[in-house]
Order: structure tokens, then sequence, then C-alpha cells
């Protein structure tokens, strides 16, 4: 029952609200789920495959991220089974660089635009942005939303921004990141997600990991039940990508029960569910070795790229 | 399982058995009253078997006290009263916190007993019941120096020997909402636990002779209604504080009247939890499911009425029959476990005779799928659509897993429907406008108004019922004077 996809901004008068209380008292719940066993050696495979893996700063070089791109294929040799990271994420200007490290694979490359991380550029510079990586073969574009217009109650604005560049992005899925750490409370990520996801977002992300908080189970949850919502409304699954602090396997394994008891096993892959992380990595591989040899391993055994 | 049409959401990723290990904790096969300090065998030598409600075993033998151990006990209490009372009130508090230490340091052992003795999933003994008696006792130790400071002007004294009867839905929890305010105020106990969950109170009744006590103070005895009887009828008892269901509530009133004997009941309820439009959906449908489903219903003060504005009762009801597809019901001491087992197979009847009413009445019932374990006692959580104050459901406290969910339309309604019970014991509003949730609070009957939340407990809040739900409050500051007399 896909709808007519007319895009226009959602009555924001209208959606859900959101109580801090309550919303800790559902995290908890998920929190003390007990992951053991063959659930956990799932979880955590799971967990790997849904790796965005991530370098984002200013001293990156082209052979930081070809290593990068090398370690998102063989993440651990040693290891049988195990499956790649879904996708290496970078600035669009090492777009080229990891698409063609990563040939032959099925890992996607995904670039940040839109004048990432804070976004403070005019629309036709941050479209440039988008089209330059989108040309550049970054099969996802994570774009920031205009912190600044939401706040201000331009949600109109940033709602076309949003239309306008997944224009731009072609047959390049958008990710939008609504950077929750500056919206300050759970009613806005709910009318920022409410925007991104009408606008034509394919995913909705956090953070840029830019800014603290970044993403945190709170906001994740939040988000999930707008994705939820928009489901039951438009019959379109949208996608969710929490990014930033989760750097141990037992956070990934909280999200993901969070998942799991939200959204279901529709979404359970890395179509719809991505971690955007670079510790995190390493922290699986650990606990995977230790639930296959029953020993931890000491850190010096894991490639850090 | 497969995503199916009927649930977009289906969750297909199971959890694995995390069972809570049993090996650390310590039980005897036959336990033994405690009276004047020391665990002595019952007069007439009889005993019964406490089982284990998940999967119907024997876990040990205890002592059934008759009326002559009874009295034997009473007069180990009266002997006790006249140094317990006139010893310094910092000197009862290093007792009372002596006793809230050692349960903390033993919280594990407690938080097993008390899931394999109770049926309660060990997320909620270990988290909830266990660390909330440790905080009780932790409360009330504050207290016994500064009573003088609680009642000004007033000269507080204790009454005597209390007599307290506590129930089987949260054995150590009800012992130490008993015991702390007494033993504050200096009286002396005889406190008698459930038939049917005996054992974290005799654990306790280990604890206090560890911390050296004085003995005689707190006596501790086992046995079915006729023991209770006998505590309530005896004559050298000053003070009845029972925790229980109406029916008997009604019979000690009866029995005691016309008796200089004070008495607080704390009784049976049919709490309202009403959700209006404005409210966090989400949220709300989380407080149901904590309202109704948290120990398996088996709470004086759950929500068991739901009041759903019309406007958003489809959302809410999906949401909530969703919600419940992930509530995990099963082996109690399994970290997973939401839901765990009825306490008795006495209750297990009393709860399908209430589902089998509902259904005989038209109500429409909603059940999730989930897999029960073969033996054991076992309800899944339910739900009664289409149903009306007139209903037996609606009207009668069923103390299980089974919600009967209502509309309404306008806020006057509401409070007229949800205060049409005999029982006053809780609500919960579910609103963000700070503005309603006031009015509300003043216009609903019940002791305690939980707003954007339910369940929640602490030490220094009074709880306690209007109407058929009872009198006299428990915890906070209100909780000593039932244990004092001024004069």
């Amino acid at each position: 029952m896909v709808a007519q996809l007319i895009k226009m901004l959602p009555d924001l008068h209208n959606i859900p609200l959101f109580d801090a209380t309550g919303v800790n008292e559902r995290i908890d719940r998920f929190c003390k789920r007990s992951i053991k066993k063959n659930s956990k050696a799932s979880g955590l495979k799971l967990a790997l495959s849904m790796v965005d893996l991530t370098t984002l700063e200013g001293k990156d070089t082209e052979a930081k991220v070809r290593q990068l791109c090398y370690k998102a294929m063989h993440p651990h040799d040693l290891l049988k089974d195990l499956p790649s990271v879904a996708a290496v994420c970078v600035y669009p200007s090492y777009v080229g660089i990891a698409k063609k490290a990563l040939e032959g694979s099925a890992i996607q490359v995904a670039s940040v635009a839109t004048a990432f991380p804070s976004g403070q550029s005019k629309l036709s510079v941050k479209l440039d942005d988008t089209r330059f990586a989108v040309d550049q073969g970054a099969d996802e574009i994570d774009m920031v939303i205009s912190r600044g217009a939401f706040l201000s109650g331009n949600y109109q604005y940033v709602f076309d921004e949003i239309a306008a560049v997944k224009e731009v992005c072609g047959k390049a899925h958008l990710k939008v990141i609504l950077e929750t750490g500056e919206l300050d409370t759970l009613d806005n990520v709910r009318k920022a997600s409410e925007i991104a996801l009408y606008a034509g977002a394919d995913f909705i992300k956090t953070s840029t990991g830019k800014i603290q908080p970044a993403a945190t189970m709170q906001v994740t949850y939040v988000m999930l039940q707008a994705i939820k919502d928009y489901y039951l409304a438009t019959g379109k699954m949208v996608g969710m990508k929490p990014a930033g602090g989760i750097s141990t396997s037992k956070i990934a394994l909280q999200y993901l029960v969070m998942l799991n008891e939200v959204l279901g096993e529709r979404w359970m892959n890395k179509h719809y569910f991505r971690f955007g992380a670079s510790s995190l990595l390493n922290d699986l591989l650990m606990q995977l070795v230790k639930l296959d040899t029953g020993a931890y391993q000491s850190p010096d055994y894991f490639s850090k790229d | 399982m497969s995503a199916t049409e009927n649930n977009p959401f289906n969750a297909s990723w199971t959890y694995d058995k995390a069972p809570e290990s049993t090996d650390h904790i310590q039980l005897k096969e036959q336990y033994e009253l405690f009276i004047d300090g020391a665990f002595v065998k019952p007069l007439k030598g009889k005993y019964f078997e406490t089982i284990n409600p998940s999967n119907n075993q024997t876990i040990a033998s205890v002592a059934e006290a008759s009326s002559e151990d009874v009295d034997k006990a009473v007069h180990a209490a009266r002997a006790a009263f006249d140094s317990w009372s006139t010893l310094s009130g910092r000197e009862r508090g290093k007792y009372i916190y002596r006793i809230a230490r050692l349960i903390q340091e033993r919280a594990r052992e407690f938080a097993v007993i008390e899931s394999m003795d109770g049926g309660k999933p060990i997320r909620e003994s270990r988290d909830i019941d266990v660390p909330l008696a440790a905080n009780h006792f932790f409360y009330y130790a504050g207290w016994a120096d500064k009573l003088a400071y609680a009642f000004p002007n007033k000269t507080p004294k204790p009454l005597g020997v209390a007599g307290q009867i506590i129930p089987w839905n949260f054995p150590l929890l009800m012992a130490a909402w008993k015991l702390a305010p007494a033993l504050a105020t200096g009286n002396t106990v005889v406190l008698k636990p459930a038939e049917t969950t005996p054992l974290t109170a005799l654990k306790l009744a280990e604890i206090i002779q560890e911390s050296g006590l004085p003995k005689g103070v707190v006596n501790i005895l086992t046995g079915a209604g006729a023991t209770g009887a006998a505590i309530v009828q005896h004559p050298e008892v000053d003070k009845i504080a029972f925790t229980g269901s109406t029916a008997v509530g009604k019979y000690i009133q009866k029995t005691i009247a016309g008796t200089p004997k004070k008495l607080t009941l704390e009784l049976g309820g049919k709490g309202a939890n009403i959700i209006f439009e404005d409210a966090a959906i989400d949220q709300a449908v989380e407080g149901i499911v904590n309202a109704i489903f948290f120990n398996q219903g088996h709470v004086c003060c759950a929500g068991s009425r739901l009041f759903v504005q019309e406007s958003v009762a489809s959302t809410v009801i999906q949401k909530l029959k969703e919600r419940m597809e992930h509530l995990i019901v099963g082996d109690p001491l399994d970290k997973n476990t939401d839901i765990g087992a009825i306490n008795s197979t006495k209750q297990l009847e009393t709860i399908k005779d209430y589902v089998e009413k509902g259904l005989k009445e038209g109500g429409e019932i909603y059940q999730p799928v989930c897999d029960l374990p073969k033996k054991g006692n076992w309800c899944r959580p339910t739900l009664f659509l289409n149903v009306s104050q007139s209903h037996t459901i609606v009207q009668e406290e069923i103390f299980g897993p089974v919600l009967t969910v209502q509309t309404f339309r306008t806020i006057d309604e509401v409070i007229d429907k949800a205060n049409n019970t005999p029982y006053g014991l809780s609500a919960g509003v579910w609103t963000q406008h700070g503005a309603k949730i006031f009015h509300l609070t003043q216009q609903l009957n019940a002791g305690v108004v939980w707003a954007n939340t339910f369940n929640k407990f602490d030490p220094t809040a009074p709880f306690g019922g209007y109407k058929e739900s009872g009198f006299g409050r428990e915890g906070g500051l209100q909780g000593l004077r039932p244990y004092l007399k001024f004069n």
C-alpha cells in the first residue's frame, strides 16, 4: 500500500509527543535484556555487517582511506565466516579513492556532503557538494540538516533543502543527519525526523560525530518510532543510523535489542540499519574471537587501520 | 517465524536462555518458627510445603504455627517490649540500619529465593523488591532517633506488640514495610508471612538473628489463615497491621471491634489508568504495561482498569497489542523474563474464572502468541476490550495480568468512571499538560495518583488507600503514626 509520494511538509502540530522519563524506562528494559550464547554470536555478526566504517578528519589522506577500505573488506581474516562491513564513510574528496579500493566488493561508499558537519552554507554550495560526491561514485550521501533554520522554526526551509539534495542524489541513497546533540529535546528530534522522512530520506541518522552527545539510545528510540509511524502511514520502509559514541559490543547489542523490539526483523539488516562507528569494529571482532576460542586476546592481535 | 501481514514489526531475533545461577543460595529442607530470638519447632509438630510455582516442585517444608505458638510469640514480644521501647532511638536505629546492610549484602540470594518461592521475574526481585526492602529499613533507621521532631510537641510513644500479617505478592518488601516503622517507633512484633511465600521472611529472620537484635523484638511465625486469626484474636496484641484481600480485612475489622486494638489495613484495588489524547502515547503504552503486567498483575495498586480517550483509542490499543508481543512469559529466574509464574494454583484458578466470566459477559479478549512452559502456573498477558463499568471483570479485583479497556470522551466522564468503584488505592494520569494532571489528582479518590508513570515506590512516600482499599499509611513520615500513641 505504497501511497502516492507527493512531497509535502507534514503537519508538525499533530505529531506524537515524547516524555523523557518514560523513554528512559523503555530504554532501561532494552538494556536489561541478557544476550548470551548463540543469540550473542548472531547479534555480533549482524552488528559487524551493519558498520559504516568511518573516517572524517581534516588530516585524512589517500593512504589512510585505502587502508580503511582494506580493513572493511578483511576485518579479521583469522576468523572464518565473517561478514564484511556495510560501507566506508568518507569526505567527498576521498570517494574516488574509496570506490577504487573497494572495487569488486559489495561494500558501499558513503560520503558526507552539504557543508558537513555544520551545514552552514547556501543551498547551491550544498547541492554542488552533493553532486561532486555523487559524480565521484558515492553510493550513499550523508547530508546534514540546517539546525539553525530548524531551531528558528523555519521547517519549510529544512524540508525543501532535504528534498533538493535528494533530487541531486539520483540513485544514491540519502541519509539525513539530524545532529540530535543540537536539537535540545526529544520532541524536536521527532519533529526533525518527521521532516526528513517526508522530504524523502532513505535513512535518518543521529549525528555527525562532531558534536556531543552523539548517538544515544533515547534519540535513536524516538527516531525508530518515527520510522515505524511513517511506515504505518505510507508503507515505505526507511533505515536508521545511529552514529558516534557506539564503541563497544555491549552497547551495539543493546541497540539491536531495541531495533528488534521496535521495528522487528525486516529492519534487522544492513539495508535498514547501520552503525556509524570506527572503534566499534575491533571490539566486535574481539568479542567474536572470544566466543570462538573462549579467551580474550590482546588488542594487539587486531589491526588498527 | 517471519514477518506476517498482521504484524509488520515481528521480531525474529530470540534471546537464548540467561538464567540467574542458583548455586550460591542457602536453603534448608525444613524451616522452624522464629520465636524469642531462636528457631523453634512448632508445638503441635505440623509442617506444610512451600512450592515453586514455575515447576510445582517443593522447595522446603515450613512450620505451621498453632494458636499455642502464637501465644508463645506474643509473650516473647511482650517481654521484650519494656527494654526495647526504652532503648534510645539512636540504638534502635543502629539495629535497623544493620538489618538493611545485611539485606544488601545478601541481595542476590534474596532475589533468587524470592523468584523461586513466589514466581516473580528475577529482573523485578533483583531491581525492585530487594533494593526497596533494604531502603525501607535504611529510611526508618533514620527516623528512630527523630520521633520528637516528626511529631513536635506531642510526645510519641510506642503501642506495644504489633501483629503483622503480610501477603504473597511482595513477600520480603511487605515484611520490610511492616517491620521497619514498627521497630523504629519502639514496638515489638509478631509477623506472619503468607503461606505460599514464607521463605524470604524466614531468611530475614536469620538476618535479624545475625544482627543481634534483642530476642523477642521480632518473632516470625509461618502458617495459613488460622495462624493469622490467632494473632488477630490474641488479647495481648495492641495493634494489627494487615496487607491483603478486602474480604480478610473486613473479617479482621469485625473481629477486633470493641477491643482497644489499633488497626491499619492495606487491601485490594482496581486502579484506573487514564490516557488522554495529549499524552506521550508510546510512553503511555509502556506505562500501561508497567501498570498491569508488573509482578504478573499481583499488585494491589495495579492499573487494572484502562481508560483511553476515544480520539486516540485505536492507536493506543494497536500499539499496546504490538508491545505485548514482546513480553516474554516464562522461567522467573531467566534474566529476560518479563512475566513470571502465577503465584499459586489457587490464584491461577481465580484468574481463569475471571477470564471465563469476561468472555461469558461478552468481552473481546486479546492475548499475544507466546510459548508457555509445560509445567507450572502460567497466564498470558490479557486484554479485555468492549467492556463497560457493569462488567464483573471491570468491577472486581482479579489480581492477575488481565487488563480491561474502556474509552471515554470528556474529563468529567472519566473522573466519574474512575471513582465508580468500591476501591480507592491507585490511579494513573497520562497527559503532557500539567494543569490537567493537577485537576485530576484533586478529583480522583485514590491514595496515590501517578502522573506519566505507574507503580513507582519509594520509602519516603506514604502509601495507602481510600474506601475499601483500607486505611492508614505506610512509608514516609506518615508511616510512623500508626505505630504510635500521643499522650
